[in-house]
This record gives C-alpha cells, structure tokens and sequence, in this order.
C-alpha cells in the first residue's frame, strides 16, 4: 500500500509535466472563468483545447484514428491532476466530449463521425446535451419535446418544444436532444435522439437566471426545427437505449462539489470572535462539526485514492466512487451555512469588499442548492446506490405500460 | 497509485473470513453472550492462536510472523465482521503495541514471545470513573515499584494475564505493567453493554510493576497506543458495519410489507444508501490509516483520528438501522442485530469517545494551520 505511481505511470507524468510547462499559461489574466462564458474565456478555452488535442492530449482515451492518444484512464487521471496545478482556462467541452461525441461515435453513420469529431476535439465545435425538460428533470423518459415527420414526405423530421437546464446552449454549436415520437407508445418506447445545429433559426437559447446570480445554464425553445432523418442517432423511437449511453458518461462526467472547505472554515474560526470574545474555533460545537467535515473530506479523498487504485491496476473501479457528491454537495451548503452563522449578525453581509474571504461562503451558500440537484439529486443518487449498488427492487412504477398521452401530468 | 491491500494480504483475509465462518458463527457468540460464566470463547482463542494471529505483526526475532500491520487490518476487519468473543485487541492492539512502541529490551523479550504463543492476555486499565481520564483526575498512584488504585472499567481485566495500567509516580503519570495474577490483584466482573466481551473492576493493593518508557510519558504513550489501536479497531468497525449493511439488505429483500417486499420503498432503499455511504467513507478513511500505522508516518495521529471517527459514526449507525429496518423481530434477543448494536458501543467507547478524538484532530488541524 502506498501512493507512488508505478514505473510507467511515473514516465507518463513526467511527460505530461514537460508538455505542460513548455506550453500551459503561467498566469491566469484578470478573475477565473471556469465555464469560458466570457467571449475573451471562450477564445482562450478554445486555443487551449486546441494545444492539448494537437499534442494528443484532449481525448487520451480515444483511439488515434479520432484524435485521441489510445491511452488508459490512469493517464488521463494523471493529466488531469497536473492540468489543475496550471492557471488553464475553463472548460466548456466536456459534456460534449465526455457525453455528446461518444453518442455521436456510437450511433452515427461513418460521414457524420468524421465531420463532426475532429472539430470538437480541436475545441472548435461545442456540443450541449438537451434532456431535462420543464416537466422532467430526473425523469428524463418524460420528455415531452415533440418530434414528427415533415408532411411533405422528404423524411425529415419537425420538432417543437422546450428544454431546460441547458448547460452551455449560449454557446454551443452543436446539440443532441431527445423527443417524443410516438406518443401512443409507453414513455421509454416512444423517443428518438437526434443531433441538431443550435445556430437554426428555430432553435432560440435564452439564460435562466438562477438563485445564485449566476446564468450557466439556459432555456432552449425549439420551434418547427426542421431536421434531416440523416440527424438521427439510433432507431426510431429508440432513443431511451441511446440516452443510457448518454448518461453512463455523465456520470464519469460530473464530480463532486466544491467551493470553501474545512480549511476555510478553521481558518475563518480562528480569526472570528466567538462567544466570550475568544476565537470562533473554540467553541465546542463548532469543533465538533470541523472534525466531522474534515473525516468525510478525508473520507472522498481516499476513496478517490481506491478508485486510482483500481484504474492503475486495468481494473474497473468499484461503485464506491458513486458516493462523492452525496456527501460533497451537503457538506458544501452546511459547512457554508455554519461559515455565514459563526459571524453571527454580519453573516448576512454578502459584499466580497466586506464579508471574510471576499464572501467565498455567502457564495457556497446560494450555489449549494444548485449542486444537490445538479447531475442527479441527492434523492436519484441514493436510489442508483440502493438498486445498482445494492441491488435492491426498482420502484414500483404506474407509467410504465401504459401509452404516454395517457399518463397524468399534473403541473 | 497504489491504495489497496495487497494480493497476498486479500487472500488471508479471505482465509480469516472462511476460518471464523467457520469456528466462530453468531451461535458460538451467543454462548458468550448467554452463559454468565463464560467470559470469552476460550475455544476459539486457542484455534486463532494457532492461525499465527496474535504474532503477526510481532518481529520474528520475538518469535512473530513478522508481517506487517496490514496483515493486522485485515485479520481485524474479519474479527469484527464475526463480532468475535476474544480478547484480540486487548492483547494485540493495545498490550503488543505497547510494549513493541516503548517496552526496553528485556520487557520485549520476556512478553512479545509469550503474546505470539498466547500464553498472555492483555489489558489496558486507563478508566477509573464515570468521563475522561486526565492527569488531573489520574488517582491511581506507583511508589517504590508498588501500584496502588482502582481501575474501572477494564476491557477483559477478569481474564487478562498482564494490564497496562495508567498511574502517577512521583505526580508524574506513566504507564505501568502489572502481572494480573499477583495475588495483590482483586478483580470483579462487571456488566457492560456488551456481555460477549469481558470487563472488570481491577483492584490493585501493592500490586508489583514495571515501568514502561520514560518517567512522566504517560500520556503520550497512551495517546500513541491508542493510534495505533484506533486504526486497528476501525478495521473492526468497518467488518461489523458492512454485516450489518448485509443482514439490513438480505432482510429487505425478504420481508414483505402492504403488498411488496420492503427493500421497493425508498425510505428504506435511502436508509441503505447512507448505510452504505457512511461505511465506504470509513473503509477509505480506515485505508489511509492503515498506511499511515504500517510507514510510521507522521500523519498517523491525524489519520488515526479520522479513521476512529469515521469508524464510530459507520458502525453505530450501520448497527442501529439494521435493526430498524428489521423492524419489531429486530428488537429480540434471538436476532442478531443487537450483537452489532452492542459491539458498536463497545469498540466506540474502549479507546476513548469519539467526542474526544474530534477534539484531538481538531486541535491537531489548529497546531497545522496556524504553523502554515
């Protein structure tokens, strides 16, 4: 047992470190843009993909033959490791290489592959992924965005409707969705995927602004977006198989949250006056709390450390890597809360001019919420841990038999 | 990366889970647990001992197998898993470890090799009423080599053979070896929580002992004994977590409620999912510790407190909502859900109460950040 890198893996980072120091940014201009939502972010994010892919560093997993370097998890574990010690831009590709792409690789035809692979892993094409709707966020079988056949018999297809949560649409170019196709048929037997151009006249992008302040995320109206057959990815009213390989991805995809942590709450109690004009930190219960916070942060890093183990050694890691944003996402809005509570009256200053620590736990505070509903909510994370890690029954489900324009659909 | 035991190491814990599967099923607890006068399974401490456990993290030289304490985790998750009856940590966590860290030369040769062969039980006397033990509050008192206090309770002091026993010499506290079998020893048994392993009231009239390490230490050494025990019982308390984890699952797959087996609901789907949430946190946590016991390293005060905490929450909570999912058949004594409740507050509360570990860490994480 230890936490050295094998022989190879050890070469591997060195190269990786080599190549990162000859050409990654030293220095990070003005504040961190980590979606490259700014259009000067955006330009820097894309000149940085397009380093790394010509390196053969933006998809190390991918085979050659698609711009990848045909290498293994670890190593892009390790690249990601030593990334982060570089001030790089943000980055808005991955849900498209981490999930749109390898639907695209896995369901389409040779041509489309072609035309559209290259482009994105070079960063010159962003893809967003449109599934949530407005009526379904965890039920995504629930889509209710239509889509049907042109009446002029050329095959193509019209879709109407909205989707929302929509990370990066303000920017994308590209999008895979999921329609209704037949609503006649049981809810998972009736959607189709398809790729469509978010530049269409009928595709209309606008920011939802959320509780936080911020507006990462959009509402995305279709209407009578015309669609070639030739977008389709899988069969007709196929498209709940092809969504799973969608979100099987998703989930190596997402990570935990962050934002301030144990360190910053000791070091904010340390110099916060407390109960009887001592620091903060002495007080007891606030203690108690810390050292909880610190063993479930020390509890994700070592099982982060298992999961390294297992893809070190070719295998594939164990379901306990499930467990981290379960724990990260309420630990982020506790933590934060007991911050804003410790400075008593004055927590409820959030002026980054004013508040400690330029109002870092004000801000966990509001995007807390967010991270608990945010690729999966605490509610679908326990069920996926209790039924495939577990393996306890599915829910009883009353939608499943029956035709989907008959299913009640309250609000 | 390499956080993981080793091939080798799997495949004795493998053997340690068929070998106590098969010798110590929850029936032969029970005797234990049942029978007033059976202190430990006596049988089974016979048959671990010659599995080579009680010497296999001591040196070859003191006729150990020589393994590491890795071998030791192990071993300790299976024992835990079995809610074994014996007086394992007592004698190899606490007193092996203790005298293995400060014993001189002489005392390692005279006890290590009788610990390997199992002709010696071990105990730590540190308690001597109800909250902490503190140097001020330390009673029990060394003059002239003689020990005199009361000590309560002590984890199998009616059957240990040799305790380490907390006093002050000369108002300095130090850690003591005394010879349980001098008649200048009384001992009582006492009812604890958990009848499936032994305790007493050791009293001690001019009882004979030798100092271990220096004048004074005392503390420091039980702080690092109870490091290396914390990390040591945490692998317990992840074996004894994940049965439970397992009985709450088989059980929720059987059990039929209004119609539908009960494991289809999501308050009980949920309520295994943090089970299981809070058991992978102390598995990783108890890893970390285990390589931080195994190198020395200087993290293992921190990491042997996360590792206890972590471990405490895990099997206390793992052990209490077993039985509530079990329901009503749950709360019989012919279940054997209450074994794991019970064990659960004896592993939490033998090397000091979590409260008192959270309290360490933290300062441990002040002393860091403030040297930063």
């Amino acid at each position: 047992m230890d936490f050295k890198d094998t022989p190879e893996e050890a070469a591997y980072r060195q190269q990786v470190r080599e190549w990162l120091n000859a050409n990654a940014p030293k220095k990070r201009e003005g504040e961190p843009d980590p979606l490259g939502e700014s259009s000067d972010g955006l330009a820097a994010s894309k000149a940085w993909q397009a380093k790394k892919a010509a390196a053969g560093y933006a998809c190390i997993t991918w085979p050659k033959e698609w711009g990848g370097q045909g290498g293994n998890p670890i190593q892009q574990v390790i690249f990601n490791q030593e990334e982060s010690a570089f001030p790089t831009p943000g980055n808005p590709f991955q849900i498209g290489l981490g999930m749109c792409v390898p639907t695209v690789m896995t369901f389409a035809d040779e041509e489309t592959k072609k035309r559209f692979v290259g482009p994105a892993i070079r960063g010159e094409e962003i893809w967003c992924q449109l599934f949530s709707e407005p009526s379904g966020g965890s039920d995504v079988a629930g889509a209710r965005t239509r889509a049907e056949r042109a009446p002029d018999g050329s095959g193509d297809w019209i879709i109407n409707g909205q989707k929302v949560w929509t990370t990066g649409a303000q920017f994308s170019d590209f999008g895979i969705v999921i329609c209704r196709t037949n609503p006649d048929a049981p809810k998972h037997k009736g959607m189709t995927m398809f790729w469509i151009d978010m530049k269409d006249p009928g595709v209309e992008v606008r920011p939802i602004h959320q509780m936080s302040g911020g507006s990462g995320f959009n509402e995305v109206f279709f209407t009578d977006l015309r669609v070639k057959d030739s977008q389709r990815l899988g069969a007709v009213d196929d498209g709940w198989r092809v969504s799973l390989v969608t979100l099987m991805n998703e989930r190596l995809a997402v990570g935990g949250a962050s934002g301030a942590g144990w360190s910053a709450f000791l070091e904010s109690a340390r110099q916060t006056p407390g109960l009887d004009g001592g620091a903060a930190i002495k007080d007891q219960a606030l203690r108690e709390k810390l050292a909880d916070w610190y063993v479930q942060a020390e509890g994700l890093k070592h099982t982060r450390n298992r999961t390294m183990t297992a893809l070190s050694k070719g295998e594939t890691p164990g379901p306990e890597s499930s467990i981290g944003k379960i724990i990260s996402a309420v630990q982020m809005q506790e933590l934060a809360n007991s911050a804003v509570e410790m400075l008593d009256q004055y927590g409820i200053i959030n002026d980054p001019s004013l508040a400690p620590l330029r109002g870092a736990f004000q801000a966990s505070l509001m995007s807390a919420p967010g991270m608990r509903i945010a690729g999966g909510t605490d509610e679908i994370l326990r069920n996926i841990i209790a039924e495939r890690v577990l393996g306890l029954p599915g829910d009883i489900r009353v939608d499943k038999d029956v035709a989907f324009k008959d299913l009640p659909t309250g609000r | 990366m390499n956080f993981d035991f080793s091939d080798d190491q799997k495949f004795l814990k493998n053997e340690a889970r068929k070998f106590l599967e098969a010798q110590c099923p929850t029936s032969r607890v029970r005797k234990v647990l049942d029978e007033d006068a059976k202190s430990y399974d006596e049988d089974l401490w016979k048959a671990v001992g010659e599995q080579g456990w009680f010497g296999a993290a001591i040196p070859e030289e003191y006729n150990g197998l020589g393994l590491g304490r890795l071998e030791l985790c192990v071993i300790a998750e299976e024992l835990g898993r079995a809610v074994a009856p014996i007086p394992f940590a007592s004698t190899v966590y606490f007193l092996a470890e203790g005298i293995m860290l400060a014993g001189s030369e002489e005392q390692k040769a005279y006890l290590l090799p009788r610990i390997a062969a199992g002709e010696v039980i071990g105990a730590m006397a540190v308690s001597e009423g109800p909250g902490v033990t503190t140097a001020s509050t330390l009673q029990a008192t060394v003059e002239g080599g003689k020990l005199n206090g009361v000590k309560l309770p002590v984890t199998d002091g009616d059957i240990a053979t040799v305790a380490l026993v907390l006093a002050k010499e000369n108002g300095k506290p130090g850690l003591f070896i005394a010879d349980l079998t001098d008649p200048s020893v009384t001992r009582e048994a006492l009812k604890t929580l958990d009848p499936t392993r032994d305790a007493a009231r050791l009293t001690f009239k001019d009882a004979p002992v030798r100092r271990l390490g220096e004048a004074g230490q005392g503390f420091d050494l039980l702080e690092q004994i109870n490091d290396r025990a914390a990390v040591l019982l945490a692998f317990e308390q992840c074996g004894g977590a994940d049965r439970c984890l397992e009985m709450a699952k088989s059980y929720a797959l059987e059990r039929y409620a209004f119609g539908r087996v009960i494991g289809s609901y999501q308050a009980i789907k949920h309520k295994l999912a943090d089970i299981y949430v809070k058991n992978e946190l102390a598995r990783s946590n108890a890893y970390y510790g285990a390589w931080a016991l195994n190198t020395g390293a200087a993290e293992l005060p921190v990491a042997a407190s996360a590792a206890r905490i972590a471990g405490c929450e895990a099997y206390w909570f793992a052990s209490k909502e077993n039985i509530q999912t079990h329901g009503g058949i749950g709360f019989t004594w012919e279940m054997d859900c209450h074994l794991h409740y019970r064990r659960s507050r004896q592993l939490s509360l033998v090397a000091g109460a979590p409260r008192v570990w959270k309290e360490r860490l933290v300062s441990q994480l002040e002393r860091r950040n403030a040297a930063a």
